[in-house]
């Protein structure tokens, strides 16, 4: 939706270039340009009436209803005063009228609050402060830092070197991370000079304004000077200024003009399932309206010929009309009559009931998160029912699922396991809970945020034990952090990957201080001992070694070789004497893998001398050569990295958010499907898979694809599927064909026995996505239970959840915390963000926001579930109770001709929607539920019923009708044969049709409340009261209606008066109404209670659970962490990227201009960090490409951060 | 946790910029209530949302569920209800008596019945016979009313056809009925209608003269022809225009009767002044239209004051002398007469008696196989285990 679609102040020529000179308003004003004022509300006081108006006749309901309006104006139609209509249609309007009303007031509010923002503007010379929408495009702006960019600007002039500053952007494209814009040499020597500033007299010729925020074009005219101007010089609006002191910038586009202006309004409307399942119904219900109006204007043809003609002595037809004609009119006529099968309240209802629920969500402390202050929120407000859907939830790793905090769990040191999972009390061994954490106060270098628990271990440092020792000094040496230190003693570190920050740590608390590094020597402080180490070489990590050594000398002049890797690796290249160890190292290993924890195995040698002299001069030449340098390096590396021995392993926990593991074990329960779609490696994916119990041990298989060609990738899903379900290898054929045959078609959903589990990687998942695969690609993920992506981009992530969305008919939630999480979250049915963290772009894009991903299943399993409960408990009985109301009319036009004449009093038909039946049923909307939360969590087999469609599809809505056909039948006829031919105990007339009228009317009243009453399974105080209030109110306002007092003041608007006396005080009208309800509830009940004795529903089932266990309400369900000691697999996971140490030994980094640091990595993950534009890919990127997200090339990303600005100077 | 400063100076951030972000659904709501919030509370947990019942869900209620053990019961218990009320209905309406007698061609009705097919013939006087004979007396108050068959009054035109202002006496609208009067809302001259429409045109004008034949002779059976109307119908909905000290005639001056009736509707009854003009009792029968096709409207009830009908109408042979003016064969209607007496409930209806019965008996069914069913299956929760 546009907001600006209606007022935009379009130029009436196109604008082919945008020509303008800086400090000259006159000339600038000549071209019209927009001024910086934005608007983005839609109306002011006097449009409001006449636009909202023509916004809200432009919804089909609304039409429809004026349609039905002009009917009723025309006599011969007119079967119903106009009232019945214009009240329930204005009531609509003025609703949907105040909810515009007051979201446009605060989009007015927004818009003054950002109109009067105020920066300092050059005019006539002098620096004022002006409020922003008086800034005109040509005028020059002083920026300071932290401060929003104003309009886009070309950047003239800054504080910082070269003429650089540094933006934030965001708000434009997500991106956390800093960026550059430098200006240009000749505008950057104005610098601050006021004077040479207002002196400025450049001309610019650009592009209009346009969308593209990545392009710019443009010339700078200046003292006879053509510049060429391109994005890298222009600050657009929406960033902010960072780490720079103050800009100067030239106003190019302003307001409405500007880029991001430009950009906005792109958002899409989602629309529930319930949404269109409920619009295919009103589609069929308008074509049985008007079946049901043919039928009836037959009716009347033929009454008119046969009857009709006879009764026109009586009653003359209108002047022209024949029976023909009089069909005609008939049939509008019970077009207007028979309308409330769609009645107009039936929107606004669902529009509060939604409402309601999102506030709920709101309200929610059980979705609080205490620690960042954020509550739960529900963004839209219509989509809840959906929520209790879901089959697919589409989740992101780092952020969503881990804190990408890594904490240094445990180590092996020598056959010798250390350590203790977890730093909360909760999950520690009972025998273990009173025991504090390690004081490392001995070592004034500790990181004070560094937690261990196990004492034993800084005794055995504290001992000497030399392997002990060996092991921390290898940690403290082989890596490739770099470490500043601003102030004494207060180190920081930056890694590449928090794997090896957090080793380095560890190494660092434990008395092996890494201090600082030059291109060829390390220091760090063993055990309170300055020593320096020579580095001699860096054998680099990649995928394929997994692993990395250094070659140092140490101050003893001893050569060695330290090297940390893949357990599975560094096994093929130690020493046979080793065996033992190895032994008791794998048990350990295997240990730390079942409870998730990420391991890496660490090993040393020492080496000769002249050996390593000659390989190094091996290494020189390999690495000069020109041929397959690579190849001769891994080589070489290989051929040193042999017979080493074995120090042990180190185990970090990639932490994961609060209840990660809880929360999916409760979602696969409930029959929900989790895929992780990450950015990650592959091993980490993996790693985290086990760790949250997405993949678990006991799986009969995982299948890992990873191919690097389609056909690859193909024989490998193939062989997954056939090993899953052996037998119909056609099948996969046939439905391939078939998609490609008839495009999209829902791939039905599979059964398997046994769990299986499919990592796949973004390689291959390129593959899997293309047109000819996607399709075995899909069958196979979805038969699996736990599908993990790695390596997928921003875009995979949407086009897997497409990818679902096109082919199976689920409802699907995305759930990210990042930006490259947005296209996925958009392209969900629901897209969830995680609140409280850096970044907002997910939760700007989200549905829902929560700070923590154990939230999910409270949004889920009892949010949604109830939401889509109470919607689908509120629509099946809206439609009962409508459909009722109305075939009534359709029994009785056999007994009057045909000639629409109404069953009820024309007051009723408009009220019994309005305030009659109103409140009961929103209630139900509002307050029902089956069992409470903590049943809900307890069998989240609840949830099933709504992936499955079950409480409102076709089928149940055809019921309901036919429900309402048997229900108005009783409703008629009953008091039809009741009245019929009686008379009052005075033997005065109780058969009128006033009084047959009030009858039908209490009757109905009293079955559609029953009803209500035997639909709600949660009668609170509220609803007690709407019931029993609502029924009150039709007597009294019937009696009101047809009070003498009424009659008299209008007495055609107010004929039966009386009737609510005369007949009300007849027992025969009490036993008919009596007699009605017992027959519309009777059926029900007894089909309800068969339905319950003989198969009943997981509903049932669990409220007979809660009404066993009344008494006892269930123990909130607490499962302490799954261990599992025995693992079948490696627990290698690291999170490292080739590259850094070519880097590291090149001493590039150390060029790094004196930037003041907004952002540099800090060892523990950016949750440590204290600055908030803190990328999560680490660092920022001077160079401002390459840098759309962490997820896919997190080398790349991260390797910028050594990157040095090309500086002139060197 | 460390957390909590680096998020809320980023909340912060998120509503200083919203204004120049303007694609997001649903954003100034929560900006409203961040903003509401810091105004009212400040703190760690200034946005905790509060924890009141209501807002959290937990509002106490009452759960009900179908169970056997409140179902069945239920039913054997309404069943049993039904069957006392049917049969204490059947037992009352049986001792009402009930006659009715069509005389559309009875007798000698039927020279009458070929005479009012012919519309020229329509103002000529016809007077007809019939007889019948009740075998047991009807004690009590005795009703007579006048039936019509395939009358349709639940027309939606025809209904709609009168003026409710010119009936309450409002004289503006004596003067200029309401269009809904159309075709009779003005005579041929242009002369306003009084009582406009098609419902008072189409009057019932027969009229009945009941004869009881005892030993000693016919006697004429008195009968009231007055309070056959709600109360609130004869003195709150029809009136008559204000007449200060003016003959009802004068009042309706300027106005002139429906086309079908014989005589203008101030001398409806020539022998009570006061049941004249939009108060007569006849009148406002009538204009309470039927709800059904098939309608009975009462005439007038038995005067008991008198010897033999103080305990109502005796056994015996009785004759009705019927002005018959009111033409049926238009419409391919019966007439009738019907007598009446009545019980506290009513009229004899045997429907709602009969309908009670037999519901009953399908409940007792219903019950029955209920019960059958959940003996058999659903006893213990057997199939509530999951």
């Amino acid at each position: 939706m546009s907001f600006f679609g209606l007022d935009c102040v379009k130029p009436t020529e196109t604008e082919l270039e945008r020509k303008l000179r800086a400090n000259d308003r006159d000339f600038n004003l000549s071209f019209k340009y927009a001024t910086n004022a934005i608007k983005t509300s839609k109306y002011n006081l006097f449009s409001f009436l006449p636009l909202n108006l023509f916004e809200q006749f432009q919804r089909i309901a609304n039409a429809y209803f004026l349609v039905l309006l002009v009917l009723q104006v025309i006599p011969q139609i007119s079967s119903l005063s106009w009232f019945t209509t214009v009240v329930p249609l204005i009531l609509v309007l003025s609703v949907t009228a105040a909810k515009d009303a007051t979201d446009d007031i605060n989009r007015h509010r927004s818009d003054n609050r950002v109109n009067n923002r105020k920066v300092q503007v050059l005019i006539d010379r002098k620096l004022c402060s002006e409020k922003w929408m008086n800034v005109q495009v040509g005028d020059i702006i002083k920026l300071e830092n932290n401060q929003f960019v104003t309009a886009d600007l070309l950047l003239l002039s800054s504080s910082e070197p070269l003429n650089l500053v540094y933006v934030e952007t965001a708000e434009l494209d997500g991106e956390t991370n800093l960026k550059v814009r430098q200006a240009l040499p000749v505008t950057g020597e104005l610098g601050e000079d006021v004077e040479k500033l207002a002196d400025f007299n450049g001309e610019v010729r650009c592009e209009p304004p346009n969308n593209r925020l990545d392009r710019f074009t443009g010339t700078l005219t200046f003292g006879g000077q053509k510049y060429s101007l391109d994005n890298e010089k222009i600050l657009l609006r929406g960033c902010t200024l960072r780490n720079t002191e103050w800009c100067f910038g030239l106003v190019l586009f302003a307001g409405p003009e500007t880029k991001l202006m430009q950009n906005s309004g792109k958002s899409t409307f989602k629309r529930t399932s319930i949404d269109r399942l409920m619009n295919v119904l009103v589609l069929c219900i308008f074509g049985f309206l008007a079946v049901m109006c043919v039928v009836l204007a037959i009716g009347n043809y033929i009454w008119e010929t046969k009857e009709g003609s006879g009764f026109t002595a009586f009653l003359p037809r209108g002047d022209g009309v024949s029976a023909g004609f009089s069909t005609f009119l008939t049939f509008w006529s019970y077009i207007i009559i028979l309308n409330t099968v769609v009645p107009i309240s039936l929107y606004v209802s669902v529009e509060i009931i939604r409402l309601g629920n999102s506030f709920y969500i709101d309200w929610d402390r059980k979705m609080y998160h205490a620690g960042s202050d954020t509550p739960a929120e529900a963004r839209t407000t219509t989509l809840n029912e959906e929520l209790g859907q879901i089959k697919y939830v589409f989740s992101d790793k780092t952020g969503t699922l881990t804190q990408n905090i890594m904490v240094f769990n445990k180590c092996s040191i020598n056959g010798k396991s250390y350590g203790y999972v977890g730093d909360d009390t909760e999950h520690r061994p009972e025998h273990l809970k009173h025991r504090k954490a390690v004081d490392f106060s001995f070592n004034p270098l500790a990181d004070p945020r560094f937690v261990f628990h196990d004492h034993s271990l800084v005794e055995a440092v504290k001992l000497e034990n030399p392997e002990v020792h060996a092991f921390f000094r290898l940690l403290a040496l082989c890596h490739t952090v770099m470490a500043e230190e601003k102030t004494e003693g207060e180190l920081l570190y930056q890694a590449q990957s928090p794997d090896e920050g957090a080793l380095v740590t560890a190494a660092r608390n434990f008395g092996f201080v890494f201090r600082s590094r030059t291109p060829d020597s390390i220091s760090i402080v063993e055990m309170g001992r300055q020593r320096s180490y020579q580095l001699l070489a860096i054998l680099d990590f990649n995928n394929v070694r997994k692993r990395m050594s250094v070659i140092v000398r140490g101050p003893e002049g001893k050569l060695s070789l330290f090297c940390k890797g893949a357990d599975t690796i560094i096994y093929e290249k130690l020493h046979p004497s080793c065996r033992k160890m190895m032994d008791i190292t794998t048990e350990h290993l295997n240990e730390f893998a079942g409870e998730g924890l990420r391991t890496l195995a660490l090993a040393h040698k020492d080496l000769d001398e002249e050996y390593f002299h000659e390989w190094k001069q091996r290494h020189h030449e390999a690495s000069t050569s020109l041929d397959d340098r690579e190849g001769k390096l891994d080589q070489l590396y290989e051929e040193i990295e042999t017979e080493l021995q074995l120090l042990g392993a180190t185990a970090i926990e990639d932490k994961l958010q609060d209840g990660v593991p809880q929360t999916i074990e409760q979602l696969a329960k409930a029959d929900i499907k989790v895929w992780v779609l990450t950015g990650d490696k592959q091993e980490t994916a993996e790693n985290i898979g086990y760790s949250c119990n997405l993949l678990r041990e006991e799986m009969n298989e995982v299948f890992i694809v990873s191919g690097n060609s389609g056909d690859q990738v193909q024989q490998e899903l193939r062989n997954a599927l056939s090993s899953m379900k052996p037998e119909p290898a056609e099948n996969s054929v046939f439905l391939s064909d078939a998609a490609s045959g008839k495009g999209a078609k829902a791939a039905e959903d599979e059964t398997v026995n046994g769990e299986y589990g499919l990592v796949i990687n973004g390689h291959s998942l390129a593959y899997a996505l293309e047109r000819s695969m996607e399709l075995d690609f899909l069958r196979a993920a979805c038969l699996c239970k736990a599908v993990i992506c790695c390596r997928v981009t921003p875009l995979q992530k949407a086009q897997v959840v497409e990818l679902v969305k096109t082919y199976k008919r689920a409802v699907t939630l995305a759930i990210g915390d990042g930006a490259n999480d947005v296209s996925m979250i958009k392209a969900a049915h629901i897209g969830v963000g995680i609140s409280g963290q850096e970044g907002m772009q997910a939760v700007l894009s989200s549905d829902y926001s929560f700070a923590q991903f154990r939230f999910l299943q409270r949004l889920l399993l009892v949010h949604g579930r109830w939401s889509y409960l109470r919607m689908c408990k509120f629509l099946r009985y809206f439609f009962y109770k409508n459909f009722t109301f109305t075939f009534v009319h359709f029994w009785f036009a056999f007994f009057c001709g045909f000639s629409a004449q109404t069953v009820y009093d024309e007051w009723f038909i408009t009220l019994y929607n309005l305030m009659y039946t109103a409140l009961p049923v929103l209630g139900m909307g509002l307050f029902d539920q089956d069992v409470n939360s903590s049943w809900s969590f307890q069998f989240p087999q609840l949830y099933v019923p709504g992936q499955r469609n079950l409480y409102f599809s076709k089928k149940a809505f055809f019921k309901c009708a036919l429900h309402s056909c048997y229900s108005s039948l009783v409703l008629f006829f009953i008091p039809y044969a009741a009245l019929q031919d009686t008379v009052r105990d005075d033997g005065r007339d109780v058969a009128d049709y006033q009084s047959f009228a009030l009858l039908t009317q209490t009757c109905l009243m009293f079955a559609v409340s029953i009803q209500l009453g035997l639909e709600m399974s949660y009668w609170t105080a509220v609803n007690t009261f709407f019931v029993l209030g609502s029924l009150a109110m039709y007597f009294a306002v019937t009696f009101t209606l047809y009070s003498n007092g009424m009659f008299l003041i209008l007495p055609a608007a107010f004929p039966f008066i009386g009737t609510a006396r005369n007949s009300l005080s007849q027992p025969n009208v009490w036993l008919t109404i009596l007699l009605t309800s017992i027959l519309c509830v009777l059926p029900v009940v007894t089909y309800r209670f068969l339905l319950t004795q003989l198969c009943p529903t997981i509903n049932e089932k669990v409220m007979y659970k809660v009404r066993q266990a009344k008494a006892t309400p269930p123990p909130p369900s607490q499962r302490a962490r799954i261990r599992r000691t025995s693992s079948r697999r490696s627990g290698y996971a690291f999170s490292h990227a080739q590259g850094y140490g070519d880097l590291v030994t090149s001493g590039r980094y150390l060029r790094r201009p004196a930037v003041p640091r907004p952002s540099g990595f800090v060892n523990m993950g950016r949750a440590t960090t204290g600055f908030s534009p803190m990328g999560r890919s680490a660092g920022y990127s001077p160079t401002g490409r390459s840098q759309n997200t962490k997820a896919p090339d997190v080398e790349v990303t991260s390797l910028q951060m050594f990157r040095t600005i090309p500086d002139p100077a060197l | 946790t460390t957390a909590s400063p680096c998020s809320q100076s980023l909340l912060g951030k998120s509503d200083e910029q919203s204004g120049s972000l303007v694609r997001h659904r649903n954003r100034k709501k929560s900006f409203n209530r961040i903003m509401g919030k810091e105004k009212s509370k400040t703190g760690p947990l200034a946005r905790r949302p509060d924890n009141s019942a209501f807002k959290q869900q937990r509002l106490p209620a009452w759960s009900p569920m179908l169970t056997a053990s409140t179902v069945l019961p239920f039913f054997y218990l309404l069943a049993l209800t039904c069957m006392l009320l049917g049969v204490w209905l059947l037992l009352t309406v049986q001792r009402t008596q009930e006659i009715k007698v069509d005389y559309t061609e009875a007798g000698s009705c039927d020279v009458c019945f070929e005479m009012r097919k012919n519309m020229s013939k329509a103002g000529q006087k016809c007077t007809c016979m019939i007889t019948f004979s009740i075998e047991k007396a009807f004690k009590g108050d005795v009703f007579i009313y006048y039936g019509l068959r395939n009358f349709h009054q639940n027309l939606r035109r025809y209904m709609d056809s009168r003026d409710d202002g010119q009936m309450v006496g409002r004289k503006s609208s004596l003067k200029s009925p309401s269009s809904y009067c159309k075709p009779f809302d003005v005579d041929a001259n242009g002369v306003p209608i009084a009582p406009c429409g098609a419902v008072a045109n189409s009057m019932f004008n027969d009229s009945f003269l009941l004869t009881y034949y005892t030993i000693n002779g016919p006697s004429i059976v008195p009968l009231l022809r007055k309070g056959l109307t709600w109360y609130t119908d004869k003195n709150v909905k029809f009136r008559n225009p204000k007449a200060d000290n003016q003959t009802l005639a004068e009042v309706f001056e300027g106005t002139t009767q429906p086309s079908f009736w014989q005589k203008p509707v101030y001398k409806l009854d020539p022998f009570d002044p006061t049941n004249n003009g939009f108060i007569n009792d006849d009148l406002i029968v009538w204009m309470r239209e039927a709800a059904f096709p098939n309608f009975k409207k009462l005439y007038g009830i038995l005067y008991r004051a008198n010897k033999p009908y103080t305990n109502g109408l005796p056994a015996g042979n009785y004759s009705v002398i019927i002005s018959y003016n009111f033409p049926v064969q238009y419409f391919r209607g019966r007439k009738e007469l019907v007598l009446t007496t009545v019980s506290w409930f009513g009229g004899q209806n045997h429907f709602l008696p009969v309908a009670y019965l037999v519901t009953s008996s399908l409940i007792l069914l219903t019950a029955v196989v209920l019960t059958v069913v959940w003996w058999k299956f659903g006893k213990d929760g057997r199939n509530m285990a999951e």
